[in-house]
């Protein structure tokens, strides 16, 4: 089975490659690069006149819902979505109800994924058990049955004794720790950023440093550990300088943006707008800059979305009262590529290196995750640089609507994607 | 004005002449048969998720001056017990043809929140944290028939900010009218950003009082102390009470107000409270001008296109 993806423009920062090439693809399987129209092998044309082609892009950070949740998303709406937005592999969260704390449920979110064929699915397995905060997960059987890291995410470790026990663990076994950061004891009660606008609203806020004091306490865990430290959705500038600091110092701690820290702030919470609640919060300006900034100059390693699916109801309600959360699958590249590309801050190839290399990179996703080298599974994302388009939370893969992004007007949309040299068909 | 939410962001016009409708009402409060018909055959709902005697009360009695329907609903005893969401409680109101919705709600933006969902008007009697308008109103209007002007008015504000929307409403309206405000409390009770705010800051009650015209005293909820905000109300009485002492640093003609009910002893001491030796403390007239802006505040929402009621 050949096929030959032609007349695009490649952009694989894995190789250095940005050039106008087709792409040969034998058994879903990358074969070769050809000049274009040069390429003698009897295959199947897909034609990409005039798209970039690039690595399917990575999210190591969204929340499928199933097993518990599905009528919010499920594995098939949750992988249709991240299809639509460019994505070939997507790491899942573990609050799933029952958490992913076990090998049964690793498999079948797993068998879940693959059944339903938009995209690959890694399950990220809980820290303890029932991410109770207590006792550890058999993280050694969740790695065998296909987990590719562990997580506190949505309900963070308070405990430090906790978080150590959990990296040495974790170290021992070669997976990463991935930490949401954030001491409770000082958001407790808070629904959106501690700030002259939460004031103003009359809502408890979360101060930026309750996520500063949880990063710096990992941060000293992890060298004392030499576990790998992953810091979910950095939100402030504190954080930012604790990773910047902690990597110049050698230490092995990674971390992530997602688009909506950076994009907006916390002002888009005005008028009680639950579609931009979600945490960390929304932040003032000040750190969405400095986030933005740590993207730019590589202090964050790789870009997310933390898609986080909630129904209408669930939103459709006081503002303390609604669930944290929102979409991110289907607005990340264009988002990325409207407000760091498109204004000549960051060039396309680093933008794709942040979405689909590094994220490999960092969780050591096998098959040739991230890359469009010869040899490599041929997972392929197609864009369209040129279009623009507006956000219309109607208009989404995802069963639920709740973005903030709703009516923003952005450059370049994805078109397809492939999962080994067969395109996905939403 | 579709609805009444919160007092900022209102322009000065608009508080200008809700305050003029609520003077003009006032008389009528006095009269020995205070009846008009000014709202026949309108329905007010007033859906009350938290516990007030005084401003439930307040509305009722507003409504029925003006002799429209007031109907009381006390979550308590309603659907709300068995899990119905605002949103359905606010269309089934809808639904049951209320023509104005007065929401108070321990959630702040709930009255927001039910004024995206309904097409009558809505009137928040207090959200959370956030604001209670009508109280700013009365509270505004209190000051204007005293000091006769709110501009150029000094009004210390003090007590416990962070939890208060009675200071918010008092902080928007009153600033846009002219007036100068200083919020007074200890750092544990006051915003960290409170400086970002109109406003100057003070944790020396002395020296936020110093030369002020009126004191607004803040209710002091004990659950404060119980939750570690305060290390006892003994010493929160000590630094921030007002009483003769502290209100010697004021103008000789300081205007005492209070939102009720007040915790005599700590906020505020039992002699201040009562205007004993010659305190101006105006706590019992807050409440009938309340009465006043209520009116006015559902006039201005239902009855603009009818005849000006003081004619009637």
């Amino acid at each position: 089975m050949k096929l030959l993806v032609s007349g695009g423009r490649v952009v694989d920062p894995s190789q250095n490659m940005d050039s106008l090439a087709d792409i040969l693809i034998v058994d879903g399987r990358i074969a070769g690069f050809y000049n274009p129209g040069t390429c003698t092998a009897e295959a199947e044309v897909v034609s990409v006149a005039g798209m970039v082609v690039t690595p399917g892009l990575i999210d190591i950070h969204v929340h499928l819902r199933e097993p518990g949740f599905e009528y919010k998303e499920d594995i098939v709406s949750g992988s249709r979505a991240a299809a639509a937005g460019g994505f070939t592999r997507v790491c899942c969260m573990p609050n799933t109800n029952p958490a992913i704390d076990t090998a049964a449920v690793v498999s079948y979110i797993i068998q879940q994924s693959h059944r339903a064929g938009f995209t690959r699915v890694h399950p990220i397995a809980a820290a303890t058990r029932g991410m109770g905060g207590d006792t550890l997960t058999e993280v050694a059987e969740l790695k065998a049955a296909g987990a590719v890291a562990v997580s506190d995410d949505a309900f963070p470790l308070q405990n430090a004794a906790t978080v150590r026990r959990c990296m040495e663990y974790c170290a021992m076994l070669g997976m990463p720790l991935l930490t949401h950061n954030e001491d409770k004891s000082l958001t407790h009660g808070g629904s959106m950023n501690e700030g002259i606008v939460a004031t103003s609203m009359g809502l408890p806020g979360m101060p930026a440093c309750a996520e500063d004091i949880a990063v710096a306490r990992n941060i000293a865990l992890s060298e004392l550990t030499g576990c790998h430290l992953h810091l979910l959705h950095i939100s402030t500038k504190g954080t930012c300088d604790l990773l910047g600091a902690a990597r110049t110092a050698g230490l092995n701690v990674t971390g992530e943006a997602c688009p909506h820290h950076w994009v907006l702030t916390d002002e888009a919470c005005a008028s009680y707008n639950t579609h931009a609640k979600m945490n960390p919060p929304l932040r003032s300006q000040f750190h969405a800059n400095a986030v933005k900034a740590a993207l730019l100059d590589g202090t964050i390693q790789c870009i997310v979305t933390d898609h986080a699916p909630h129904a209408d109801y669930e939103k459709q309600i006081e503002f303390d009262a609604a669930p944290f959360g929102i979409l991110g699958l289907e607005t990340s590249f264009p988002l990325v590529y409207t407000t760091l590309v498109q204004p000549g801050l960051m060039t396309l190839g680093r933008a794709i290196e942040m979405m689909a290399v590094e994220p490999a990179r960092i969780l050591n996703l096998p098959d040739g995750a991230g890359t469009l080298k010869v040899g490599a599974l041929a997972d392929i994302a197609v864009f369209d640089l040129e279009v623009e388009w507006i956000v219309d939370r109607e208009q989404v893969q995802s069963k639920s609507h709740n973005t903030p992004f709703h009516g923003m007007t952005l450059k370049s949309r994805p078109r397809f994607t492939m999962l080994a040299g067969k395109q996905v068909r939403l | 004005m579709r609805h009444l939410l919160g007092l900022q962001n209102m322009p000065a016009a608009e508080l200008q002449m809700l305050l003029d409708t609520a003077l003009a009402f006032r008389e009528i409060v006095d009269r020995p048969v205070k009846k008009v018909p000014t709202l026949r055959g309108k329905a007010v709902i007033t859906l009350f998720y938290e516990n007030s005697t005084r401003t439930r009360t307040s509305f009722e009695m507003a409504a029925k001056i003006m002799s429209a329907e007031a109907i009381n609903i006390a979550v308590g005893q309603s659907s709300v017990a068995k899990g119905e969401s605002l949103k359905d409680t606010l269309q089934t109101l809808q639904a049951l043809k209320a023509d104005c919705v007065v929401i108070r709600h321990p959630m702040s933006g709930a009255a927001h929140f039910a004024a995206n969902t309904l097409h009558v008007p809505v009137i928040n009697a207090g959200d959370g944290r956030h604001e209670h308008p009508t109280q700013g109103l009365l509270d505004m209007l209190t000051i204007r028939q005293v000091k006769g002007d709110l501009a150029g008015t000094v009004v210390a504000i003090v007590g416990d900010i962070t939890h208060s929307r009675v200071a918010r409403s008092n902080i928007w309206g009153l600033t846009t009218m002219g007036a100068t405000v200083r919020l007074v409390g200890p750092t544990t009770l006051m915003p960290n950003d409170a400086h970002h705010l109109p406003v100057t800051v003070h944790t020396n009650l002395a020296e936020g009082l110093e030369g002020a015209d009126v004191v607004n005293v803040l209710r002091l909820q004990t659950e404060r102390q119980e939750s570690g905000l305060l290390p006892s109300l003994r010493e929160y009485s000590r630094l921030f009470g007002i009483n003769h002492t502290s209100l010697a640093n004021a103008k000789p003609d300081v205007l005492v107000l209070h939102p009720g009910p007040m915790n005599r002893g700590v906020e505020i001491s039992a002699d201040v409270a009562d205007g004993k030796y010659g305190v101006n403390c105006a706590v019992e007239e807050q409440i009938s001008n309340g009465i006043a802006v209520r009116m006015a505040a559902l006039y201005t929402l239902m009855g603009a296109n009818l005849p000006p009621v003081v004619d009637a």
